[in-house]
């Protein structure tokens, strides 16, 4: 191995005379690599754009310009699929930061049992979503999961039980007794995903903030608390301008995540698309245009479209938010 | 006042921390009871006498030896190629000067925001065409290189002295001899979190497998267990032991090497 090594080290030493410095050397320990992501990761962008201008199935392709575009953006499929996105953004990202910010200032001034409190709440987050999401969906089935055992016992149920991963009407028609169409805001259930999904990462958020908390000088906070400054004042100043690089991370991430999510959309509702196609998101779209329909020109469209949303969005917090983020 | 205040803080925190354990606890719980128990609604989460012979009329309802032989094979060549090729690339960036090399690292970062679901239709078009469905190929190739495992390790190795480069080459050490037997070593945490983060990844990946992959015989464990949950009939209880046995090989994971997996999520914290 060594003496392969060496050998090698050579021969690209004599070619090193000859050209550039370090390039030939370069271009072998980057091929691979680049390789792999130019073919799977780079091509398949081009691809995706020339695949969007083309209708038809597998041979019987035919190029009909931004056909599958107008299509798109005047389907309610699309604009379903993109409330459905949005909803599940602006219902995970934000209360998973929030969870996870009270629970890591929680746990940093704990000092018995941090680390296995720690280890607990970091669980979900190494479990594969699809076997947590199997265990969700039968904890929240409507005639045996202990969701509705417990309603019960409590004596809350009446003649309707919830149906939770079945139940197409929206959250706030339920909670408002009728009184708001069931069309406005989330099914339930897309709100039990969310749930779902923020039980699975706020361990990853927690440890991320965590790691934040302890960079931050005891004293600090200290001399806050003696100076009189409450549980609010100390976190308003003190700790949320401390942690904000931190918490925009997270943001930045999360909302990339939720924006890409599938797994758990498939995996508890057995297709992705849930009652009357509620939980149906733009990367269920896809993939149920690729796996069910054969569109593939049409899903390529719907792609392309979810790729300039997220470029779009992150440029977006990069600008607004990021300008807020504290850094020393 | 602050001892009150420690006291409820850590009663809120350990009721936090059993919710969050409570799906777990009724998986297994669940997956211990009889068909009868499991289908009938009722608060107790584990059964009297535990139906242990569940796993094994589990294990006989669905090929999960070939889903999980084909998902290790999978993951273990995956996570060897995803480290090598990120050593590598990871050491050029970070130490060789060559022409085009901000661009392409900058072209490299770029992939990491792009979402896979993005590439998810050009790729499976791809596979068509190469005839890679329905073959290892197919689940593998793809996946044994990753933007954001070079981009840790380029980290790494920028965060070693120059010194030490200087000194191996004063001692007539090339490059490759270098990365190979002291750059390399000398990251070698860095080395741990990002094969730990490629095998999980690949453990737990779902969507390329159920599009690349049709036959029973190529099926991995995620796609087998979607299948076994959506299959006409299916037993809560024996669903319930199929998610431990899918479970259970991450959790003993990260309960051996518990330090590095912490530290792979403080590693994609730097990406801040």
């Amino acid at each position: 191995m060594d003496s392969l090594l060496g050998w090698l080290d050579d021969r690209f030493d004599g070619l090193s005379r000859r050209s550039h410095r370090d390039t030939p050397i370069a271009v072998f320990l980057i091929a691979p690599a680049v390789t792999i992501l130019g073919v799977f990761g780079v091509l398949p962008l081009i691809l995706s754009v020339y695949l969007s201008l083309y209708a038809g199935r597998g041979i019987n392709m035919h190029f009909i310009g931004l056909g599958n575009y107008t299509r798109a953006l005047t389907s309610e499929a699309f604009w379903n699929s993109f409330a459905v996105t949005l909803y599940y953004v602006v219902g995970t990202v934000p209360v998973s930061l929030a969870i996870s910010f009270v629970v890591a200032g929680g746990l940093y001034r704990v000092i018995r049992g941090r680390g296995l409190l720690r280890t607990v709440y970091f669980l979900p987050y190494v479990t594969s979503v699809v076997a947590a999401a199997t265990v969700w969906r039968v904890l929240l089935d409507p005639r045996v999961g202990i969701a509705n055992a417990t309603l019960s016992a409590l004596g809350w149920i009446g003649d309707a039980p919830p149906q939770w991963l079945l139940e197409p009407r929206g959250v706030l028609h339920l909670l408002s007794g009728g009184w708001i169409p069931s069309g406005v805001g989330p099914s339930l259930a897309l709100v039990c995903v969310m749930v779902f999904d923020i039980w699975h990462t706020s361990g990853f958020m927690i440890v991320i903030l965590l790691a934040g908390l302890s960079a931050i000088p005891r004293e600090l906070e200290e001399s806050a608390l003696i100076d009189g400054a409450g549980w609010y004042k100390r976190n308003r100043h003190i700790v949320l301008p401390l942690l904000s690089p931190s918490l925009f991370f997270l943001l930045i991430v999360g909302v990339i995540r939720a924006f890409q999510a599938f797994n758990s959309f498939y995996a508890l509702t057995g297709t992705g698309r849930g009652p009357l196609d509620t939980t149906q998101n733009m990367t269920v779209l896809i993939f149920t245009n690729l796996y069910q329909y054969q569109r593939v020109g049409f899903g390529a469209a719907v792609a392309t479209l979810l790729a300039l949303a997220i470029v779009t969005l992150t440029l977006v917090q990069w600008r607004f938010v990021g300008r807020r983020v504290h850094y020393e | 006042m602050r001892r009150a205040e420690a006291v409820l803080r850590m009663v809120l925190l350990v009721a936090g921390a059993v919710a969050t354990t409570f799906p777990f606890l009724w998986m297994l719980g669940t997956s211990l009871k009889t068909l009868m128990e499991a289908t009938t609604p009722s608060l107790r989460v584990f059964p009297e006498t535990p139906q242990w012979h569940n796993y094994v009329d589990t294990l006989q309802a669905a090929p999960f030896g070939t889903y999980f032989f084909n998902t290790f094979l999978v993951a273990f060549i995956v996570t060897g190629s995803v480290t090598v090729t990120s050593l590598m690339a990871g050491y050029a960036f970070a130490r060789l000067r060559f022409p085009g090399r901000t661009v392409l690292f900058s072209i490299i970062l770029a992939t990491m925001m792009i979402p896979f679901e993005v590439t998810l239709i050009p790729n499976f078009v791809l596979i068509t065409r190469l005839g890679w469905t329905d073959t290892y190929a197919a689940l593998i190739i793809p996946w044994c290189a990753n933007a954001f495992s070079i981009f840790l390790m380029r980290q790494a190795f920028r965060g070693l002295p120059v010194d030490f480069y200087d000194a191996a080459t004063i001692d007539g050490c090339g490059h490759l001899r270098f990365l190979a037997w002291i750059a390399g070593p000398l990251v070698k945490p860095m080395v741990v979190t990002v094969a730990l983060f490629a095998f999980l990844g690949s453990y737990n990946s779902l969507v390329w497998p159920l599009v690349a992959t049709s036959t029973p015989e190529m099926r991995v464990v995620q796609v087998g267990l979607t299948m076994f949950s959506g299959a006409e009939g299916v037993q809560f209880n024996l669903l319930m032991c199929a998610a431990a046995i899918v479970i259970a090989p991450t959790v003993a994971l990260y309960f051996a090497a518990q330090r590095y997996f912490l530290e792979s999520a403080l590693g994609a914290g730097i990406k801040g």
